[in-house]
């Protein structure tokens, strides 16, 4: 199978960085960006999974996907204003 | 009135590494999602704020045991570190850390001794009133 990956505006390894670590990253990332922006964030921790959602729900940013890799996720996040 | 916005009050006491670690946590957690934090330095949690000691070890509460203390200790290492964790979190919300003036008092603290995380100094009624929209918590 072929995993084409969506083109971002930016990238952040946050593999390896503890719980809220990689939802620190994407806040920075989100505030740094300009709007229609689309930040990935790479994250091995479990928290993000629930962390990464809850936050763009609450600061109105969208989710453009998340996918399972080896042994961490991808959330792509679009800044939506 | 929006409850996903309620301020978070949280009042330390704890001065362990492990406490402060968890309050660390919950306050940069609330300032994410976009809530108000004041946090009340009492006691060993204010003493933790000394500009000269508040990366030394203070160790770990009693139920963690000499295995827990190590695992703490190991969890705040570098930028994990609680003070680390509550710069983050002032930056990314509104966090306010208020050190009690009655334990000023006690353990011959000044402004000067204290950590610039420590926003300001005030008394009991003072804080009540900037907790009075939210809960408290005392950790």
């Amino acid at each position: 199978m072929t995993l084409t990956e969506t083109e971002v505006t930016r990238t952040i390894d946050a593999r390896g960085m503890a719980c809220p670590g990689p939802l620190l990253a994407l806040i920075g990332a989100i505030r740094q960006g300009q709007t229609g922006d689309t930040i990935a964030v790479l994250s091995s921790d479990a928290g993000s999974k629930s962390d990464i959602p809850a936050w763009c729900a609450k600061a109105k940013h969208e989710i453009v996907e998340v996918v399972e890799l080896s042994g961490h996720a991808r959330f792509v996040v679009r800044k939506t204003h | 009135m929006n409850d996903g916005d309620t301020t978070l009050s949280l009042i330390l006491f704890s001065g362990t590494d492990d406490r402060l670690g968890a309050a660390a946590i919950l306050a940069t957690g609330a300032a994410a999602m976009g809530r108000p934090v004041n946090v009340f330095l009492q006691y060993w949690a204010l003493d933790a704020f000394r500009r000269d000691k508040v990366v030394a070890d203070h160790g770990a509460a009693a139920e963690a045991g000499p295995g827990g203390a190590a695992l703490v200790r190991a969890g705040q290492a570098g930028e994990r570190h609680w003070s680390a964790l509550f710069r983050q979190a002032k930056d990314i919300g509104d966090v306010k850390i208020h050190a009690c003036a009655l334990s000023m008092e006690l353990f011959e603290i000044t402004t000067a001794d204290l950590d610039p995380l420590v926003d300001d100094v005030e008394g009991v009624a003072a804080f009540m009133s900037d907790a009075s929209s939210g809960p408290i918590t005392f950790i």
